[in-house]
This record gives C-alpha cells, sequence and structure tokens, in this order.
C-alpha cells in the first residue's frame, strides 16, 4: 500500500536538455547512417558535418542549461560512475574523428560510426539512470532511445540522400527494420510504464506515442514498402522518401521532446503505512 | 564504524514547521529552498480521512543515486554516510536533482531574500558559492563535525545536532548513529515498526518513519 500526493513534472531539465538528447541523438544515427549509406564523393562528408553539427548543437544546448558554465570541463571527472561524464568523453573523441572523416580519411566514417554510437548509447543511459523519474529509469528506455536516434538519422539520410537510398534495398530494409522495431519496443515501454508512471506523464507520452506509431512508423514504412517493391518507380522514389525520412525523424525527435519536458513526472512522496494513533484502525 | 541516520515519529510530529524554520536559519537557505520540509498529507475520503505531517528531505542514501550520476564528483558520500556537495566543483547541471527520487535537492540561480532587498542578516550570511549549483541537506555536517571535535555526541548533545532536530517540539525526529545498537535511534527503531520511503529503488535511505509500536499489528 502506498500513500502520497500527486507526483509532478520535474523543472530541472527543460528544453535545453531535450535539445542535447534530440540533436545529439539524431546527430549520432546520422553518422551512424553516413557510415552505413556507402556513399560516395562530397556525400558522406555533408551526412558527416551534419551530424556533427547536430551533435555539438545538443552539446551547445546542455552548456546553456548548466548553472556554471565556466566550470564545464568538470564535466569529464567522474568516468567511473557518470554517464554524462561518460557521454562527454565519447563526444570529445566524435567530433574530431568524424570531422576527421568527413575530410576523407579512409576508414574513419566507421571509426566515427562506432563512437555515434557509443554516444547515443550513453545518451540512453544517461536518462535511464534518473532514477527519480519512473518514465526514465524504465529499462526499456534504452534500447528506446537507442533505437529512435537511429531511426532519426536513418530519416534524415533519406531525406539528404533520397535518389541514393532508392538505389540500395538493403539500405532501405534496414531503414524499414529500425523503425519497426523501435514502433515495437516503444509499445512494450509503453506497456511497462502503465503501473509505475503517473497518469499525465501517460497521457503526454500517448500523445508522443500516437504521432511516433502512425506518422513516425507506419506511413514511413508504406512509402519505403512502395519504393522497395516498384510500386513507385525509381524516378519518383525521391520525394516519397524525402517524406519517409521527415515523418520518421520528426515522431522520433517530438517523442523525446515529450520524454523530457512533458512526461518526466517524479513519484511524489509515499507513505507505506500511515502513523496509527489513538484508536486503532 | 558510525552510520548517521535520523528518525521521524509520525505519530509524534504535529506539522508545526518549527524544524523547517530552524533549518533555513541554520542554513542560511534563502526564500523557497527547504532542505527540510514538512508535507502535510490526507488521505481517504469523509468520512474515513486521515492525515499525516511527514518530514522529508535528504535521505543521505546508502546507495545516494545522485552521487553516482554526478559528472564532477562534486557530490560525495562520507565515510559516516553523510552525502555532501563540493559547491566548488559542481557545474549546476541538475542531472543529481533529476536522479533523487526524493526531491531533495535545488538550485538557485539568482540571490533572493525574504523582503526583496537583502536584510543585515541576509547580507552577512549570503554565500555566492551556493548560486547556480545543486545544494540540499547536509544533516548539519559543520555541527556533528565541530562538536565530534569537542567531544561531543551527535544526536545527544544539542550543539552536535542537525538543527531540525534540536527544534522539533514533539522529539518526533531523533538523530544517532546506526551502526551503535544502543543509541537512540537504533533503539528506537527495535521498538517500533518502521519503513523507509521509497524503499523499493534500493536507495538504502539513512532516513527511517516510526509509523506504529512493535508487535502491536
Amino acid at each position: 500500500m502506498s500513500y502520497g500526493p500527486d507526483p509532478w513534472q520535474q523543472a530541472h531539465w527543460d528544453w535545453r536538455a531535450a535539445g542535447n538528447f534530440v540533436c545529439g541523438g539524431a546527430g549520432g544515427g546520422l553518422i551512424v547512417f553516413a557510415a552505413l549509406s556507402g556513399a560516395e564523393g562530397l556525400a558522406p562528408a555533408v551526412l558527416l558535418l551534419g551530424g556533427v553539427a547536430l551533435v555539438g548543437t545538443g552539446l551547445l544546448c546542455v552548456w546553456l542549461e548548466l548553472g556554471r558554465p565556466l566550470r564545464a570541463l568538470h564535466v569529464f571527472i567522474n568516468p567511473r560512475t557518470s554517464w554524462m561524464t561518460r557521454e562527454a568523453c565519447v563526444a570529445t573523441l566524435l567530433m574530431p574523428i568524424t570531422l576527421a572523416a568527413a575530410a576523407g580519411l579512409p576508414g574513419f566514417p566507421w571509426l566515427a560510426a562506432v563512437l555515434a554510437l557509443a554516444f547515443v548509447y550513453c545518451q540512453s543511459r544517461m536518462l535511464q539512470a534518473a532514477k527519480g523519474i519512473p518514465a526514465w529509469r524504465e529499462p526499456l528506455l534504452v534500447p528506446l532511445v537507442v533505437l529512435t536516434d537511429l531511426a532519426e538519422g536513418a530519416g534524415l539520410m533519406l531525406l539528404a540522400q533520397p535518389t541514393r537510398a532508392a538505389a540500395q534495398p538493403l539500405l532501405l530494409a534496414l531503414v524499414a527494420a529500425l523503425v519497426l522495431a523501435r514502433m515495437l519496443v516503444w509499445l512494450t515501454y509503453r506497456r511497462r510504464l502503465a503501473t509505475s508512471a503517473a497518469a499525465r506523464a501517460l497521457a503526454a507520452l500517448d500523445d508522443a506515442g500516437r504521432w511516433l506509431q502512425f506518422a513516425g512508423s507506419w506511413l514511413p514504412l508504406a512509402l519505403l514498402a512502395l519504393v522497395a517493391t516498384g510500386v513507385i518507380g525509381a524516378a519518383l522514389a525521391a520525394p516519397p522518401l524525402v517524406v519517409a525520412g521527415v515523418l520518421a525523424t520528426g515522431a522520433g525527435a517530438w517523442l523525446k521532446f515529450t520524454l523530457i519536458t512533458r512526461a518526466g513526472f517524479n513519484q511524489g512522496f509515499a507513505l507505506a503505512h500511515l502513523p496509527v494513533r489513538g484508536v486503532r484502525r | 564504524m558510525t552510520r548517521w541516520a535520523m528518525v521521524a515519529d509520525l505519530r509524534r510530529c504535529v506539522g508545526c514547521q518549527t524544524c523547517t524554520a530552524a533549518c533555513r536559519h541554520a542554513n542560511a537557505t534563502p526564500p523557497g529552498v527547504q532542505w527540510r520540509r514538512v508535507l502535510d498529507m490526507e488521505f481517504g475520503e469523509y468520512p474515513d480521512v486521515q492525515r499525516a505531517f511527514v518530514p522529508v528531505g535528504c535521505m543521505h542514501c546508502a546507495e545516494p543515486p545522485c552521487m553516482h550520476v554526478c559528472p564532477t564528483t562534486a557530490t560525495k558520500q562520507r565515510a559516516d554516510g553523510i552525502v555532501i556537495i563540493d559547491y566548488d566543483l559542481c557545474i549546476g547541471c541538475s542531472y543529481c536533482a533529476v536522479a533523487c527520487p526524493y526531491q531533495a535537492r535545488y538550485k538557485t540561480d539568482r540571490a533572493s531574500f525574504a523582503y526583496g532587498v537583502a536584510t543585515e542578516s541576509e547580507t552577512k550570511r549570503h554565500d555566492s558559492a551556493r548560486l547556480a549549483v545543486a545544494t540540499k541537506c547536509t544533516f548539519c555536517v559543520d555541527r556533528i563535525d565541530a562538536g565530534l571535535e569537542k567531544g561531543q555526541q551527535p544526536g545527544i548533545d544539542p550543539e552536535a545536532t542537525p538543527a531540525c532536530v534540536n527544534s522539533c517540539i514533539a522529539e518526533a525526529l531523533v538523530f544517532g548513529d546506526l551502526d551503535d545498537p544502543q543509541s537512540n535511534v537504533s533503539t528506537l527503531l527495535a521498538e517500533n515498526q518502521h519503513f523507509r520511503m521509497h524503499e523499493e529503488l534500493g536507495t538504502g535511505p539513512g532516513f527511517f518513519y516510526l509509523w506504529d509500536k512493535e508487535n502491536e499489528t
């Protein structure tokens, strides 16, 4: 049995913290897909630079959140237990290596992709380590955030290189698999939250989840299927893939933004027992 | 070893908020920052209703999530179990605040005073090191350390005891060494049924709530 006042939305992390997860995650995903896309010429550099710009924007957002921004370098002190420190360490490696990859150094795109994967993983663990927020501490949040980041990266890749993507059925299949996996993990995550999260947190998540499910998953999957099966010919494939990319990216970003700014309800206070005074009840 | 802990007897607390005021006075916290809060909780529906006053604050957990997430090691745990913050290391990222399941942490970005303009006392006691960083209850660690140096016993000698405990009009708050089986807190825990807040999270709070006598239910 537990008693307690209603939980309330945490007020410590706002759009700036959310910006780190939205931009950083999408940037990390884009760097991964820059390597996977097999693009040649200037194309990979564009994707890699876009990814690093997004990661940098995310870090700038979180820097704006700091109460003491001039002490920002202290963030590197605790790699032993803090996922925020680990994220910062990985980001410090990720950015120059991605720039080197964009400059055309052979092998570096794959190294950047590995680091980008580590970066999005750190972000997911960082959020999940926040024990004060039921919607964040749920273990399934880790795969949900990682898959969302990768699906957003895939979406941005479709947005930037639709024609090239249309010519690679395996790549389209991978994008579709990611979008589908994200939706399935979302549904499981949401089911597991049903008894632990606050009603208002669930309402906010359901709102974003509907977008993720229909606009961010089913519609892109349908468009990808139309292109992959040849119903839409190669000559006309670019517009539907761009739309699929925008939808997959936008819905994921909205889910993460919602998670931080609208579904970050704490669990309030709870008493396992009420005090026994006077006449025993 | 010593493990400092606090016990709140929910049967005794009358919600007078004297501990809150004493804490604010002892630690010079700004308006809106209450390291020792007392919740006024109501349960049930008329006519079967009940009310409880619940002192809350930093639980000085054995496994503090705030410490594990802190990227700067500003949040530390002493050997005696007290969780402290190094204000000079803290970057004010608030990660600890979202990791704390007890909503015990505060961050004040700008100086604020009870009447707008700082009073003489507020001017003297204002500490800019505590601006834009995380702050929370310290179990009045300075009093404890100073008292121990003088050979006093925290929880027994008022000078070495947290201000909230000293001020409690109902003796609902008790402070002492959990590792000493003869201490005041150990005795209370042995004689009464108790629980800790959000125990299921595995944080091992150093703050216990008494709710009934032992062996009466």
